[in-house]
């Protein structure tokens, strides 16, 4: 497949990823403030600008729902939901026969419904509302992909986007909260670590899975190890890393071309690093330093799959 | 008209007018047309909230499938829909079938022309037309002298612009020999009427035309370089920018190739390549919708970044066919037009079965006094110009306008030509719950490879403001569906 398709496919996906995870850690610290035992607006405002890997523009100005919409309606600021969204939807466009029409057909109705007048008034009628409709609009893009798309190469590299931003999107996210995890605030009651723990599992609609696997019993140890070494649940970090592989394996077998030693053990050394190791050795280690390094390999990760399928030389592609 | 009820009809037409314009569905006593009955009983048995119905669901099934083009010198809002009635126009099987042949005859001599004038110049040596009306073109490209292409096709994909005069006979406005197009509206428009009026689509036996995708496809096999039987044909677009962006990726989604851009291809040793994620692979074919101008930096215009460096040579060489080959705007120059009859009659012999319409050459002085004592009532275009764009409508014109075209004319004759202000037909629109007549044309799309094929009908374009005579979708226009009957 074209290089320029492969490289807007990769961004399309990454985009919506990125959409869908603002608008879920938006949703869930807006609903954590309402719990005023808790920590202060303006604290968990900057975690979860932290967490969105810190934009700028979005200093707390003491009025949560014109940050909400600045969150949500910034064109211009990289975080943003329509900024997402409006770029997911460019890069479709510029390759809009590589995509079915159900697939385009669906972001586009995002688009318009994102930038139509009715949501804002829906926005500042009910934000819950609001947000849950964006949800199900990346959803709904994410079916038909799965169903109406080929899944030849172009549906490997929106994979690749998609686990390879939220590798990194959750990796920044567990960075931030870890001190909050590991060092809670002395409180008068009980429960609002609870609500702070299960709050952090929602940012990856993890909760649910996580009592399956561990009943509602919720502990820090237990959630980063769920969050971080699950190999069974799409939001863990593991998870994203072997779908990585996979789609690297799955690219070479489509195309031919074997991938370059670099690329492969890029992926692979994540991919062990998290495989051969247990949440008491994190833990032991240094955490956040653990967390730094997954994001570092994904920025690697990135450029080779750039030098070698993207923006390679021709005289390497004609000696080859 | 026994069907629908008189009292009904009457009010759908309202206040229609009938002059001497040919009108697609009245005769000029008032009655409708054999052809167009059942369309008419169809609309007189709808109440009016339906049909509004039908238009509001047709009207969204463009928006969700995104068929837009981009105006040009507007700021905001680059994409819009594409404007479109909901009434069908129709044409009869035999009407049909002389305009086929009118066309056929047309592109092929068209073709014949393009090889002569690249190679022997006979047509010019015999002053059949005039040398210095070719060579003084600003489409004429020197570089394709002497070029061997394949099949000696030059124009593979031609959009002709046709009208319909008082008398009722169809004739050809101009012919677009570069990069036509519109050819996805006409797919899309079917697609939505064919969901609008399904009972009323089959009762008519329409011919289909959903098979152009595949016959585009197989005139640019039939032209792939030789020893290449598994050709890589490819879309070559200006990008996402362009105003027929979306018939782009339309065009190459339906016929299953690969839509480049310029920056994807790269040419090395004479042979143009694309670059993908297995490595760098051959391109055979280039179904090309970029300007010549555009093409190739180091050819035509060296500021352009749109094209492939070094492609020119590649298609000189004959390692890979681009079509429309480079040059062919010569002979869609508003003044050699004025020349197609007679380069009918020279190639072929034989007289053209679609007739020109009377043009008036202003580098001819006697023909040049004549047009500017009559701006007001004449049609002037600049020879090179297309889409609406550098055009004067004398009856329509403001005195200032005739001035500075009447200057304009002064300083660059051989730049314009001059043509009657035509009568051309119309056809009944959808305007609330009535109908209104307004000025249509017909582009049917040709193509020609290892033989012509012409899919029955074509896009015809409306002039939706009322007396309006642009149809251009840049300047206003809208379209409507074709049905050419069995």
């Amino acid at each position: 497949m074209l290089s320029r398709v492969a490289d807007s496919l990769y961004w399309m996906s990454r985009y919506l990823e990125r959409a869908e995870n603002t608008v879920r850690q938006l949703d869930v610290t807006m609903g954590m403030m309402l719990d005023t035992g808790g920590a202060s607006e303006k604290a968990r405002w900057q975690l979860l600008v932290a967490a969105l890997g810190k934009p700028a523009g979005l200093d707390w100005n003491g009025n949560l729902e014109a940050m909400a919409h600045k969150l949500v309606f910034d064109n211009l600021n990289h975080a943003a939901v329509t900024f997402c969204v409006n770029g997911a939807r460019e890069n479709a466009r510029q390759v809009r026969e590589e995509i079915s029409t159900e697939q385009w057909q669906r972001l586009n109705r995002l688009y318009h419904q994102i930038h139509s007048p009715q949501a804002e008034t829906q926005f500042s009628s009910s934000i819950n509302d609001a947000l849950a409709s964006i949800i199900d609009g990346i959803h709904l893009f994410k079916g038909v992909s799965n169903t109406t798309m080929i899944h030849g190469q172009g549906f490997q590299f929106m994979r690749l986007g998609r686990y390879l931003e939220r590798a990194y999107a959750t990796a920044t996210m567990l960075e931030v909260y870890q001190p909050v995890l590991f060092h809670p605030q002395e409180r008068e009651h009980e429960g609002y670590q609870y609500l702070e723990l299960v709050g952090l599992l929602r940012c990856c609609t993890s909760f649910e899975a996580y009592c399956q696997v561990y009943t509602a019993d919720v502990s820090s140890a237990r959630i980063l190890e769920f969050l971080l070494l699950n190999s069974d649940f799409p939001h863990a970090i593991r998870y994203c890393v072997d779908c990585m592989r996979d789609v690297i394996e799955s690219i070479q077998r489509t195309g031919g071309r074997r991938p370059p030693a670099e690329l492969i053990s890029g992926i692979g050394r994540l991919h062990a690093m998290l495989d051969f190791t247990t949440i008491d050795e994190i833990l032991q280690g240094d955490t956040s330093a653990f967390l730094h390094n997954i994001r570092e390999q994904c920025l690697r990760i990135h450029e080779l799959i750039y030098r070698y399928y993207v923006h390679y030389s021709i005289q390497s592609a004609l000696a080859s | 008209m026994s069907a629908a009820p008189p009292l009904l009809l009457d009010t759908l037409f309202g206040e229609y007018p009938l002059d001497q314009a040919f009108d697609e569905m009245r005769s000029a006593d008032g009655d409708v047309r054999a052809h167009y009955h059942a369309l008419a009983e169809t609309l007189a048995s709808l109440p009016p909230e339906e049909l509004q119905r039908r238009k509001q669901s047709a009207d969204l099934s463009f928006l969700t499938q995104g068929i837009t083009f981009t105006v040009y010198g507007r700021d905001e809002g680059t994409e819009r829909i594409f404007p479109y009635d909901l009434l069908p126009r129709l044409i009869t099987a035999q009407e049909w079938d002389r305009i086929e042949r009118g066309l056929t005859q047309r592109i092929t001599a068209l073709n014949l022309f393009l090889r002569d004038v690249y190679s022997d110049a006979k047509i010019l040596n015999d002053r059949v037309v005039p040398r210095e009306l070719v060579y003084s073109c600003k489409h004429y490209r020197r570089q394709m002298q002497g070029l061997q292409v394949p099949r000696n096709v030059y124009v593979a994909v031609v959009g002709s612009d046709l009208l319909r005069l008082n008398n009722g006979e169809f004739v050809v406005l101009e012919d677009n020999l570069r990069v036509p197009s519109g050819v996805s509206y006409m797919l899309t428009n079917r697609r939505v009427m064919k969901r609008t009026f399904p009972q009323l689509f089959s009762s008519y036996g329409v011919r289909p035309i959903e098979h152009y995708p595949q016959l585009l496809l197989a005139t640019l096999r039939s032209l792939a370089p030789e020893g290449r039987p598994e050709p890589n044909i490819v879309l070559l677009t200006p990008g996402v920018f362009n105003s027929a962006y979306f018939e782009h990726t339309y065009l190459a989604r339906q016929m299953g190739i690969d839509l480049v851009e310029g920056r994807d291809l790269v040419t090395h040793d004479n042979i143009v390549y694309m670059r993908t994620t297995d490595g760098l692979k051959r391109v055979d074919v280039i179904y090309r919708r970029v300007d010549d101008d555009f093409s190739d930096p180091l050819v035509f215009r060296a500021d352009s970044s749109l094209g492939c460096a070094g492609l020119f040579n590649a298609y000189r060489a004959g390692n890979v066919t681009v079509t429309n080959a480079f040059g062919t705007g010569l002979a869609d120059d508003k003044a050699v037009y004025a020349y197609v009859p007679k380069m009918i009659k020279y190639y072929m012999d034989e007289d053209p079965i679609l007739n020109n319409v009377e043009t008036y050459l202003l580098s001819d002085p006697v023909e040049r006094q004549h047009v500017l004592a009559n701006l007001d009532k004449l049609v002037v275009k600049a020879v090179g110009e297309s889409g609406g764009y550098g055009m004067l409508i004398g009856p329509h014109s403001t005195a200032q306008q005739r001035e500075e075209f009447a200057r304009a004319i002064e300083a660059n004759p051989r730049n314009y030509i001059a043509q009657p202000t035509l009568d051309f037909s119309r056809a009944p629109c959808l305007f609330g719950n009535h109908l209104e007549p307004r000025h249509v044309d017909l582009r049917p799309y040709i193509l020609f490879g290892d033989k012509v094929n012409i899919v029955p009908g074509g896009l015809t374009r409306v002039a939706l403001e009322k007396g309006s005579l642009v149809v251009n979708s840049s300047q206003g226009g809208g379209s409507k569906d074709t049905w050419v009957l069995e």
